[in-house]
This record gives structure tokens, sequence and C-alpha cells, in this order.
């Protein structure tokens, strides 16, 4: 691929192009801060999960990204997980900011791991896994990593269903070691 | 096969914000292994925030996140519900938001120069350094009220203004520190000892250091420019001149050792106090609050939908917040990242092939401020004994002394 840095407009059009029919939305979010108004550039995009392999391999293929973190929503029928990459770090000002969300449903909660093409993955699926509930396929190492052993099993921090926290805070008492 | 010695260490360590269980296995001296266990600590924070507090509360829960990085938690969140909820800060608040964030790496990382000495059994240095640091929380105190948490940001903008009366004080401590930065430079660069502890130890190459994601001063001492201050404009970084310090800047060659993370720490140091002057010299009049009535501010982010990311430059490196308004009391989804998160991973490529004696200068190095290991169990044939702080701290000094001979 050309070295060329691309503006978020042109990664947006790359991408559409590249994924076409898997990517649902894209959104390019521009601000514009302090007395020069320089602009700070971030794209969100909302994608089949089929495609964040190779969605990772595209992006490799301008740069390696950095991966920040990977956030997760409870929306009810599915869980949406949100990648945060930034590319062209290193660069004076041109960081664009990445937010890849995918969705997967409640009933296969299952998701391929991306360590083998970034490393640095590792911890933020395993608190995936923990909190969400959801399965990282492939995953090198699927121990908890912030729960303790003798947090509960089948209960997720960060649902909002009834596989959620929301009894154990209640009824606290309730709850038994294991 | 030689057997391997398998040593923990942790988790509680006294001065850590994060503590840190870690798992080492030895064959003799050298570390072959190392495995870590986090999380004692979590306290449901994200959880809390997501289900009981509206934007405005979770801002003082925000900067208790962490005490040292205090304030660069309520920069990325508030520029997380910012860039959600479409909220323009105005100019004046940006500038000094900046000030006051790089006040905090000014303390932040003359701290970690401190306890770095202290870790390679250099006390005096320790009150050196920390004697150094007492200049700029006064002068946090002066400007905000306080020394450690500073209370200042709010969703919009910041609550206290900087004004021409505070100007005079400002820079007769950034002058200070001018002056104290040759002093710092000599006893920590030029010093036979220190460069025998810290050259060639715990190194992290660049590429390992792009591929675990690890950030801040502990990437840049690796080669890697990363710097969110540089990357991207947020705040009045955007305006300032400023580049990426990485150790070639001094020595020409960058090692990805400890003593690499040190010449980053210390020229960040220096940066910093030119970041202030910049500012003062730069700085717009106008508001520093894009709505000052906190109900109708409330309402607005009540009203929002959206969802946005804050990154910003602590003193450890990039934090990110990620924040989803659904148009209710409380945030949807508040995620929270902090640098050490993405620094624990780099931990293992440094440690392995290093001496006991160098975990907690390695450890330290990425500044956890992961030190006071203050209590190491070695299980030995299945049989375990407890081994104090101290005698892992004495462990490192008598390698110092040993060194100096």
């Amino acid at each position: 691929m050309t070295s060329k840095v691309l503006s978020s407009e042109e990664l947006a059009e790359q991408i559409k192009e590249r994924f076409k029919g898997k990517i649902k939305e894209v959104k390019i979010e521009k601000r514009a801060v302090g007395v020069k108004k320089k602009e700070r550039e971030t794209l969100w995009i909302k994608a089949d999960k089929d495609i964040l392999k190779d969605f990772v391999k595209y992006l490799m293929e301008i740069e390696f990204p950095h991966l920040a973190i990977i956030s997760g929503n409870d929306l009810g029928k599915t869980i949406e997980l949100v990648y945060h990459f930034s590319i062209y770090y290193g660069r004076k000002l041109r960081e664009v900011s990445i937010n890849l969300s995918v969705e997967v449903s409640k009933e296969n909660p299952v998701i391929p791991t991306i360590c083998d093409l970034i490393p640095g993955a590792l911890i933020t699926e395993r608190e995936k896994q923990e909190m969400l509930g959801v399965k990282i396929e492939g995953i090198p190492d699927g121990r908890r990593i912030f729960l303790s052993d003798d947090f509960p099993e089948g209960v997720y921090p960060w649902r909002r269903d009834e596989t959620g926290p929301d009894k154990m805070v209640r009824d606290l008492y309730e709850v038994k070691e294991e | 096969m030689k057997t391997c010695y398998s040593i923990p260490i942790g988790p509680v360590h006294p001065a850590l914000k994060e503590p840190v269980m870690f798992e080492f296995e030895i064959d003799g001296e050298r570390i072959v292994n190392v495995d870590f266990k986090v999380g004692h600590v979590h306290r449901g924070i994200e959880w809390l925030g997501m289900h009981h507090k509206n934007p405005l509360q979770i801002l003082p829960i925000a900067e208790r996140i962490c005490g040292i990085c205090n304030i660069s938690h309520p920069f990325a969140f508030c520029i997380a519900v910012e860039n959600a909820a479409g909220i323009d800060v105005p100019d004046r608040a940006q500038y000094i938001r900046t000030i006051i964030a790089e006040l905090e790496r000014i303390h932040s990382h003359i701290l970690w120069a401190g306890v770095a000495a202290h870790e390679i059994g250099f006390d005096s240095v320790l009150y050196l350094t920390w004697r150094i640091r007492e200049s700029v929380l006064d002068l946090m105190e002066y400007l905000t009220g306080n020394r450690i948490t500073k209370a200042t940001f709010t969703i919009g903008g910041v609550r206290r203004d900087i004004t021409k009366d505070h100007y005079p004080k400002i820079r007769k401590t950034m002058d200070f520190y001018k002056e104290s930065f040759d002093k710092l430079k000599h006893v920590f660069l030029d010093d036979k000892t220190v460069q025998l502890r810290t050259r060639d130890c715990g190194i992290l190459t660049k590429e390992d250091a792009i591929k675990l994601c690890a950030v801040g001063p502990t990437t840049r001492a690796s080669g890697v420019k990363k710097d969110v201050r540089v990357d991207q404009a947020y705040a009045a970084y955007g305006d300032l001149d400023i580049d990426y310090i990485t150790p070639d800047i001094l020595t020409g060659e960058v090692k990805g050792d400890v003593y690499d993370r040190i010449i980053v720490r210390l020229l960040e140091v220096k940066q910093s106090v030119e970041i202030i002057e910049q500012c003062l010299d730069n700085m717009p009049s106008g508001d520093i609050m894009a709505e000052p009535k906190v109900a109708k501010l409330l309402a607005i982010l009540r009203k929002a939908v959206g969802e946005g990311i804050g990154r910003a430059e602590a003193p450890r490196g990039e934090v990110i917040h990620y924040v989803k308004l659904t148009g209710q009391e409380t945030p949807y989804t508040w995620k929270v990242r902090a640098p050490t998160y993405n620094n624990l991973m780099p931990w293992i490529p440094m440690l392995k092939g290093e001496q006991i004696a160098d975990i907690p200068i390695v450890a330290a190095s990425t500044d956890p401020c992961l030190s006071c290991t203050n209590r190491v169990a070695i299980v030995r044939d299945g049989r375990e004994q407890i081994v104090t702080h101290e005698y892992l701290h004495k462990l490192s000094v008598e390698k110092t002394r040993r060194l100096m001979r």
C-alpha cells in the first residue's frame, strides 16, 4: 500500500471499498481545538464481525496499529465490542483514531482472537471474557485477569441482563465462596 | 534438566496504586519466565459510574482512580463526554488544562526519579529529588487549593482560572526547575554506578514495544514516537511547539533499557517547563467554562446521545476513556484504560534474563510505582519461605555496593 498519509475521508472510502457490503456505517468525527483550531480526527466504523481479522490485517498494511483497548456494551440482544485502534502515531497531529464496532449475539457470543496479529491485545481480551461473557476463540491465555478466582461463575459485571451483577450486589449475603 | 524455582512476588506493595502479583521462574539468579496477576484492587469504578452517577458525579470518582494521575483521568473523561455530547471547550480553559496537566507530569516524573534512586540504594538522591518536587506541589496548592487532588476539571472547561496575578509565582517555580534540571541530569546520568545498574538492563526492543502496545515514556525510551500530545490535537497541545522525546536526543542511540527510560523522563520534565511557559505567553482571554450553570449543564448531558473517546497523555502514557450516552441520567457505558494496563505485557520481555536483584528497578522503570514489593515468598522444593520486601531491597542495594567496589 502507499506510504502516503491518508486523511480520514480517504481512509473511510478505502475501508468502504475494501469491505464492501460488510460495513454498516462509517462516521467521521472531526474536532477543532485550541486557538489555531487544529483538527483531531476520529473514525467510527460499525461492521460485520466476520471482517475483524481482515480489518486488523488491513490496518497492518498501512502501519502497525496501536490497540488502546476494547470496550463493550450490552445492547440487549447483542453485545457490542468496540476496538479502539489508532494509526499514524509518530506523525505530528496526523494520528487517526479508528473505532471498530462489531456485534455478537448473546446466544453465541464468540469472536476470534487478534492476539496472533497484535500480541498486546491479550490483557484486554481476557478482560472482555470475564466482564462481558464473550468467548474469545483461540486466545493464548484464557485465565481471568481482574476478577478474583472466587468470583462466581456465570456472572458478568458489565452485562445488563440476568447474568449481570445486580442481584449479587443487592443480595451480597447470599454470595457463597466457591 | 535443571529445575527452576518459582518465586511469587506481591501482590501488596504499599506505595503502589495497582498491586500486582508476580510469579517468577528462576534458574539460579536468572529470571527464566514471568507471569503476573492483577486486579487485587479492582473497585468496580466503571460499574459504579455506569449505574449510579451522572457525568458530573463521575468526575470526582475519575479523579480518584489514581492518586498521581489525578488530572489525566478527569482530562480523558471530560474529552470523551465533550465529544459524545458535542460540547466545545473555551480556548482559555484548554490552556489552563494544559498547564495543570504539565504540572502533574513534573511532579510525577520527579517522584519516579526518587523511587528509582531508592530502588538501587541511593536514598540521599531520593531525598534530593523529593525536595525538588515539593516546589511544584506548593505551586499546585497555590493554583488549585490542593497539593494532590486538584478538582480543577469540569465538563466543558475548568473550575478555576489562572490569572495574571498567578504568573510571577508560576514563572519563579519554572525557573527553579530549569536550574534543578542540570543538577538532576548530573546526578542520574553522569553517575557511574547508576549507569552500571541501569545500562543494558531491562531492555524492551522497539519491535516489542509496538507489538505489545506499550505507551508513554516506556515506549518512547524504546524509540517509538508515540505521544498523544504530539500525535493529535487536544487541549492546547495543537498550538504548541513540541516534539517526541526519545533517548537518542541526548545520547544519539536508542537502547530501550532502564537508563533510556531515565533519560526520557528527565527530558520530559524540561519539556513540561517549556510547555507551561509557552502556555503563559500565549494564554487567550475569555471564558473558562462552556456552561457555568451546573443544572443547565446537567440538562444538556441528560439529553445527549452519542459516543466518544477521550485520549490524554498522562505522565505514564496514554489514558483513554470511552463514554456512551443514551439520553439518560447516567452514561450507558464508561470504560477507563490507564497506561499501566498496556505496560503490563512489556514487563515480560524486560524481566526475562535479568537477575533477582534487578526486579525492583526493572519493574519500577515502567513507573507503575511497583517498587515496594513488600512480601516475597520463595517456593523451594515445595516448601514456602517468606521473604520480606526489605530482603529484596537489600539484594538490590548489595548489588549496587558490589558494583561500586
